[in-house]
This record gives C-alpha cells, structure tokens and sequence, in this order.
C-alpha cells in the first residue's frame, strides 16, 4: 500500500504493508539512519521522532497512522546542527556511546517547544521516555537547561512550526 | 585484560615484546603519511620491505595502515585504531598523538582505522586497557612525526634544529622570526627517516597542550545530527535484512522448522536451518531468515515453528541454582585459592563473629543499540561491518567457522551504541558470516531487543558464604569466604592444573581480592556448579558483584566492631600486607595501600563524612575497590522511605588512576556513567532462569536507569605519580556496596541480596 506524508518538510510516498513500524520506512526505506531501534516496544526512547510536533516513538507506530501528517526526525531538528538542543548537546560533551542522544533531542527539542524554561521536575517527566545506558542523564539535565538560555535559531523555530531547517 | 583471576573472553595476546617502527611515506601532492610497523612484519619478507620501499609511488595503498595524514593545506588526519563504544577513545588515542605532535586540534581530523594488527598491535576494547597500553606508544608515534616535520624545517632554513620549536601546526625558528605550516613541510618530510620510536624523545608533562584539556568527543557533531555512524547504520549493495532464531535452552539445537513456508511469506528470500555447534559463544544452532527489509524478515518469523531438540540444561531455574549453592556451602569447599594463618583459631578466640551470605543475580549487559552485523561472502573472501571489542577475535572465529583464512577477511570498525562487555563476543558477527556465505548475498544480521536480553552472556550470579571475626579491640582478625561460582566442579575439585582455575568466564575471583593480605588469617574458598547459561565479562567483571560482597560485609563487621565503617576501612588498611604474593602463579601483586587511603581520605573530606547531620530517613554510606588498575572510593547518600522505597540523593567519588587525567570532560562523564550504572543494577536489575531459559526480555521486566533517578555524582581525582590507567570500569564496583551501606544508616537492614526492588526495607 502506499502511504503519503512528510518528512523533514519534504513530501514523500513510500509502497510498504500498513503495519510497518515508521521507525523502519525511515531507516530501511527512506534512508534515514539518524533514529535509533532500541526495544521496538516504546520503552527506550531511541526511535523518538516529532509526529505534527509530537514525540513520537516511531517503533510502535505503525505508517498507517502517520498518513497525510509532518514529520520531523533528527536529520530535521536543522540543516545543520544549529537547533540550540544540539548545539548544547555538542558543547556540553554529553554523549557517550551517543546511540540513544538523537531520541534524547528529540524529546529535548519537543519539551524546549512547550515550555522554553523547564525546571528539573518537568524535565524528569518530558524525559521520562528515553533511556541513556551510559548513564549521561546529568548532562542531559544540564544541556537541556543551557538550550533553553539560549537564543532559538531559525532552525529550531521552523522545526517548532512544523517545517525543517533544510526547507528554509 | 583484567587485573585480577577473572577469565576474559579471548582478548589478544599483547604483543609488547615486538618492537614497533615508524614508516614515513609520500603522498601524492605532497602530503606525508606515518604508520608504524612492527618487527616480524618488517623482517617478513623482502617483498613486504619492497613494497614498502615504493610506498611512496602507491602511498593510498597504504592508507587505511596509517597513524598520521598531513596535507600541504595543513590538514592533519590521525586514526583512531581502537573500537569505540561510548568510552570516548576515538578521541583519546588521538589527543595522545596529536599532543606530542603539537598540532593545532581544531584543524585535526580524526578518522576510524579498520582491523589491522599487523600495524595497529592491539584493537581491542576491554578491561580498561587502552590508557596503561596506549600512553606512551601513541605518544612516541606523534613525537616521531613531530622531530621529522622538525628536520624537515632546519634543513629548509639551513639552520640546527636545536634552535626550533613546534606551536599548533607549525615550525617557528625565533632567531629569525620564522614560521612554517607542517603542510609546508610534509613533502619534504616525506623523504626523511623516520627515527626510532624508543629513543625519540617526549614532552615533559607540562607542556601538554591537548592531554589533560577537556576535549569534547570527535563524533558529537555527527551524533546529534543523526549521521550513520554506527554497525547499524551501515549499507552495502545488493544487501538483505536477516534475523535469526535461537533455542531458548541455550545451545539446543534444531530438530525441524517450517521454513518451506516462511520462504512464502511476503518479502523473504531465504529461510534455512542452520546447524552450529556446541560452543555457546560460537556459532549455534538456528533458523535465518533472509527478506528484502528488517520488517518483512521480522513479520515472517512471527510464522515460525521451530521443534529443538532436547537439551540437558533445560530444567536449569534460578531456583535450582540458588538450593545447589546453599547445599555447597554446607559441604568442604573443592579448592582452597588462599591461605593465611589459621582461621578457625582466630574464629575461636575472637571476641565477636559475624557470618552472613550474600547473593547477586545474574545481570544483561543490554546495550542499547542491539546486537547486529553485516557481513558480505564473495568468491572466497569475507567482509564484515562491526561494532565488536574484539574484532581480531571475531576474524578469528568466523575464519575457523567458514573454513577460510585470516587474511581472506576484511573488518570494516564501526561506532558501538555501547559495549559493557557485551561485544567482547561475536557470536552475532559470526552468524552474519554464516548467514550471508548461505544466502549467498551480503546481509545484515539485526537482533531484536528480545534476542539481545535472551541470549547474552551475562554477567554471573555469584555467592558469598562468609565469616568473620573482630577481636576485643575491634580488629579485624579473620575472614573466611566460600565463594560458590560456576565452572568445572570435577576439574575445581581435582589438584589445580595449569592455566588458573576452572571457572565459567567472569565468573572467577582473585588470590589478592581484598581482605586479602591485610588480615592475619585469611581464607578464600570455591566451589563451583556447572551452568548451561553463557557468562562473560560486564563492566567491571569479577569486581561489580564480589565489591558489593565484600565491602558490604566489611561493613558488618566495623558494625560489629563498633567503628566508623569508613575508619573500620582506613584502619585495615594501615596494616602492613602479609604478603605481595599473588597467590595463582602469574597474577599481578595486590593494590598499594597508601593509593586506596589517598582516596578514602580524599571521599571522606570531600562528602563530609560524619560531619553532615542528616534528616531522619537519610543515610550516608561508603565503599572501596580495586579493579583494572585504578582505585576508587566512593560515598552515596541515600533515603528510604518507610515503605522501603530507595532513592539515591548524591554520590561522592575519590579515584586515582595515575599521574594524568588525559580528557578531564570524559573522564567526569566516565566516572559518573560507571556510578549510575551500578546504581541502576543494584535497584532493579535481576535475570531469572526458567525451564533452562532467560525469563526477561525487555526494558519493560529489566529496567535501565531513567533520568528522574540520576543522582547528582561529584568526581574528584587524587593525582599520584603512577602512570596513567583506565576509567571505563573501575568507579563501578564500589557505588554498589556504598548504596546498601547507605540503606543499613536508615533502616538498619543489612541488604545481602540484590536487587534492591525484592528486598523488603521498610522501616518504622
């Protein structure tokens, strides 16, 4: 069957069974390696994208149900690391492995778009989804906190309104 | 690998009696290339030495071999050669050379070197090895090619190279207020001899101007913005997606499987019963399927019908386990692995005498990213894409698996979404080799999550019968351990043969484990049981499970003693040690004293330990460990609620692990993912045995640590003058211990079984 929607700004259709997990027609079909198989049950967090601006966990949704919506992944967030959530992530060193860190700004990013200053406890809740088995939690914490000191980019706005950094 | 008994997986010999050389090579448009090379290769062949004498005709031919790329515009590529994981040594190796070459580190580029060990020596990750094996010879390497791009100067400028010096990527001669790029240089340096690596000379540690700046990973930029770079990620032409069924019994073997109708199911290719053998970290028995995505492979095995044949640890439990332990330890040990003065008597005459069993469960190392390989067969020829520890291993073992050579088979390194030890395995890359010689086409192999906690080599269970005594002064004067493990019990039980003690992997424990050496009469015993469930080495192998033992029963003991259990601590170990001895022939002498005070001391002053008064439901407590070389002690301050619910407030840490602390930025965040670690496996983290089978099989029955959960860790360094070593491992052992100690401050429960989660701890 064929789905439409979009991703990253761009239109896309894609021939694949209505049950396929998003996170797979990302990866497999559209090339998009940036979100991350972790549990494939919704617990870990890694394969968190924005569906229509809401992290999403794209291993348990199945591309039936994204038809017709925006979506924006990691490869989105800007077109070119500038979103203040990656610029933070970068000069906070918070990754280790870094395998969990693009589910990790996207759930960031989504938080930071309701709520330009959270405090600790809102970001415990908004995080609560995504695991990091490195344990770089404080650092996580803490660049969350200095993106949301810093001026928004371009970028982050346009993802903020549902288009990428690569559509400006 | 590691620093005490506990047995490895494979890691490859170190071969630190070769002496290793510097070759210097043109490339073309006037860069200069550095690898090193090692004796036996060089003295090989006289072809080998020929076709390095024409290097410089083919100098892209040797490439992937090299340490050091310097182009005329100034750009400067050096070559991680070790597996990353997430311990951040794509970025450390580097710093080390780069350092001692006085580069400039923001025109530095930092590419992943492939499997070569004829150049590289060791790839390896594990035991926290590549700090005390790496720091002076990565260090030589950017120092020889320093001296070289120094005479290429002086002989530019027709001046002696004693009036040069080298600043951020360039030759500056003060006399005469000149200064040229090291891209300048390279053509020339091209044509010079390398000097020998022994003799060229290093920096005096201060004048470090990259090792010990808080370097930020190499890889970040490519992480947050979604780029491939990890085994996952990786795609080759023509590729198809497998996944593979194993027995849930371990190594139990296929007795028949529809695959004649998987092969129709929508998007599968091939479906075929593979037979393996009976090594559970080789390749064992199953049912690949092959499909042109993950998915339709994935959907397609949900149709599987597979009948395994009878396996003889199928009526293994956790239960059985735990009763042939306790029925062990009421029997004689089957060996002694350590003997000083006499117990018994010292049991006798002590004024008090505690005893108590302790248990951990067995563990999954659970990386994120699951495991996964591809791997492409090609008239002959092998090529695989890992995130493997060991990719030399791994060639190993699919080249004796496939029936070719060594040299028949490229490994292409890849970013790991963490190790843990887990990848110090390669069962799944040689599943991959095998999948993709049948199918005939390259493949990659994915596990689910399910596959990956269901068939991991976990980290042992392990229990701890102990005994100890105090005498009226509050000394400690004895302690007994029998220490019941898994293994052979025939050959543990038979007089000790060569090549340490048969135990399962990881599953063993050293002559020098503390108490050992600084009490008057020790004994350490083992009985061990056969186990059909694959072990291997997690984070601080040995040491994550008998830390929390042992100081956890050092703790009972000040208890008993009526000490301050960190004073308890710093008294014992103000004893002279008995002895240096090792015990098992070969193993490294115990830990210095005065280095686990330093940091004892130093946690004590840092936490305020004693001097904090702290609300009723809150407690501090504290451990020591040696492992892998460094020496940490650490403080956790914890409260417990009355209905027995744990959370940890903040963690304190004293470590020393040498005279240099190479990238301050990641050795913080190291040493606090080691702490949360611990604390995640001690609060919930148990793998039950059923029917000869792993129960658990998701994050959703073996909870990893939240963010909500993570304590604030304060990392403090106590900088000696001992070379440096590694940090991967050893801040994990002691939180452990220091948390249960925490708890026993509260509720005045001695916590002796892990997790935490079954424990009841409700106080009043």
């Amino acid at each position: 069957m064929t789905f439409t929607f979009k991703v990253n700004g761009k239109s896309t259709t894609v021939d694949v069974a209505p049950d396929m997990p998003l996170l797979w027609v990302l990866r497999d079909v559209l090339d998009l390696k940036g979100t991350k198989f972790g549990c494939g049950i919704g617990q870990c967090g890694a394969c968190t994208v924005h569906v229509k601006g809401t992290p999403t966990r794209s291993c348990r949704t199945a591309v039936s149900r994204v038809a017709g919506s925006e979506i924006t992944t990691i490869e989105g967030l800007s077109s070119d690391g500038s979103h203040p959530v990656q610029r933070a992530w970068e000069s906070v060193d918070v990754a280790q492995c870094g395998y969990c860190q693009a589910g990790q700004i996207m759930s960031a990013a989504a938080l930071l778009a309701k709520n330009s200053n959270p405090t600790d406890a809102d970001i415990d809740t908004a995080m609560n989804g995504n695991i990091c088995r490195c344990g770089t939690y404080l650092r996580i914490r803490e660049a969350i906190h200095k993106a949301a000191a810093m001026p928004a980019t371009d970028a982050g706005a346009a993802s903020r309104s549902g288009k990428s950094g690569d559509a400006n | 690998m590691d620093s005490k008994a506990v047995k490895a997986p494979k890691a490859p010999k170190a071969p630190v009696d070769r002496r290793q050389f510097l070759r210097v090579s043109a490339l073309a448009g006037g860069g200069v290339l550095l690898a090193t090379y090692i004796e036996p290769f060089a003295n090989a062949s006289a072809k080998a030495s020929a076709k390095l004498a024409g290097a410089g005709k083919n100098a892209e031919d040797f490439r992937p071999n090299a340490y050091i790329r310097i182009t005329p515009d100034g750009t400067i590529t050096i070559i991680g050669k070790n597996p990353e994981i997430g311990q951040g040594i794509k970025t450390m190796l580097p710093m080390l050379i780069a350092d001692e070459l006085d580069a400039d580190w923001s025109k530095v580029r930092v590419e992943q070197g492939k499997l070569d060990t004829v150049n590289y020596l060791r790839q390896f990750a594990g035991g926290s090895t590549a700090t005390p094996t790496n720091w002076t010879p990565m260090r030589r390497v950017g120092a020889a090619a320093r001296a070289m791009l120094v005479a290429a100067a002086a002989q530019t400028w027709n001046v002696p190279e004693s009036e040069l010096t080298t600043s951020a990527g360039t030759v500056v001669h003060r006399a005469s207020n000149r200064k040229i790029g090291y891209g300048e240089l390279a053509a020339k340096a091209a044509t010079l001899t390398a000097p020998d690596l022994e003799k060229v000379p290093l920096k005096d540690p201060k004048d470090f101007t990259i090792i010990g700046k808080g370097v930020p990973g190499v890889d970040n930029h490519s992480i947050v913005t979604g780029k491939p770079l990890y085994g996952i990620d990786v795609t080759v032409p023509g590729m198809l997606y497998a996944v593979f069924e194993k027995a849930p019994v371990f190594g139990a073997k296929v007795k028949s499987a529809n695959v004649d109708e998987i092969r129709k199911e929508p998007g599968v290719k091939h479906a075929f019963v593979v037979d393996g053998g009976t090594q559970l970290a080789g390749l064992l028995g199953g049912v690949a399927i092959v499909a042109d995505t993950w998915w339709a492979a994935k959907t397609a095995r949900a149709k599987l019908r597979v009948t395994w044949e009878d396996h003889p640890t199928a009526s293994q439990s956790s239960a059985s386990i735990a009763a042939q332990a306790l029925e062990l330890s009421k029997k004689a040990p089957q060996r002694s692995l350590r003997k000083d003065g006499d117990v018994d008597a010292a049991f006798k005459s002590g004024a008090k005498v505690v005893e108590a069993a302790y248990y951990y469960p067995f563990i999954s190392h659970s990386p994120l990213e699951p495991q996964n390989c591809t791997a492409s067969f090609k008239d002959g020829k092998l090529e695989i894409w890992t995130q493997s520890q060991t990719p030399e291993s791994g060639r190993a073992m699919c080249a004796q698996t496939l029936g070719i050579k060594d040299t028949d088979i490229t490994v292409n390194m890849f970013r790991g979404g963490g190790g843990f030890g887990r990848r110090l395995n390669n069962d799944y890359m040689v599943e991959a080799a095998w999948i993709a010689k049948q199918a005939g086409v390259p493949v990659k192999l994915l596990w689910t999550r399910e596959d990956d906690m269901q068939h991991d080599f976990y980290r042992p269970a392990g229990y701890h019968y102990l005994k100890g005594a105090v005498d009226a002064s509050g000394k400690l004067v004895a302690w007994r351990n029998h220490f019941v493990s898994f293994g052979d019990p025939e050959k543990m039980a038979a007089p000790p043969a060569q090549g340490g003690a048969p135990f399962a992997p990881s599953a063993g424990i050293g002559g020098t484990e503390f108490p050992a050496r600084f009490i008057p009469n020790f004994a350490l015993d083992t009985s061990v049981m056969a186990l059909g469930v694959p072990t291997g080495a997690l984070r601080a192998p040995g040491s994550n499970g008998i830390a929390f033992a042992t100081q956890s029963f050092i703790d009972e003991l000040a208890a008993a003693a009526g000490k301050d259990p960190l004073q308890f601590r710093l008294d014992i170990l103000a004893n002279t040690p008995v002895s240096q001895d090792a015990g098992p022939a070969g193993a490294p002498p115990g830990f210095e004293a005065a280095r686990m005070r330093g940091v004892l001391e130093m946690v004590r002053d840092k936490s305020g330990w004693g001097k904090t008064t702290l609300p009723k439901g809150t407690g501090m407590g504290c451990a020591f460990h040696f492992s892998h070389r460094g020496y940490f002690a650490e403080v956790v301050q914890a409260t417990v609620a009355r209905d027995g619910t744990v959370k940890v407030d903040k963690v304190w840490v004293a470590g020393d692990v040498g005279s240099q602390i190479i990238n301050p930025l990641n050795a913080e965040n190291q040493v606090q993912g080691a702490v949360l670690d611990g604390i995640a496996e001690a609060l919930g983290q148990e793998i039950t045995i059923e029917n000869g089978h792993t129960v658990q099989s998701n994050f959703n029955t073996f909870p990893l640590l939240r963010l909500r959960q993570a304590a604030p860790v304060e990392v403090h360094f106590n900088i000696t003058p001992n070379p440096p070593t590694g940090l991967g491992e050893p801040a994990l052992p002691p939180v452990v211990p220091a948390l249960c100690s925490a708890i026993y401050a509260v509720t005045g429960k001695r916590v002796r079984s892990l997790p935490l989660s079954k424990q009841d701890l409700k106080w009043t």
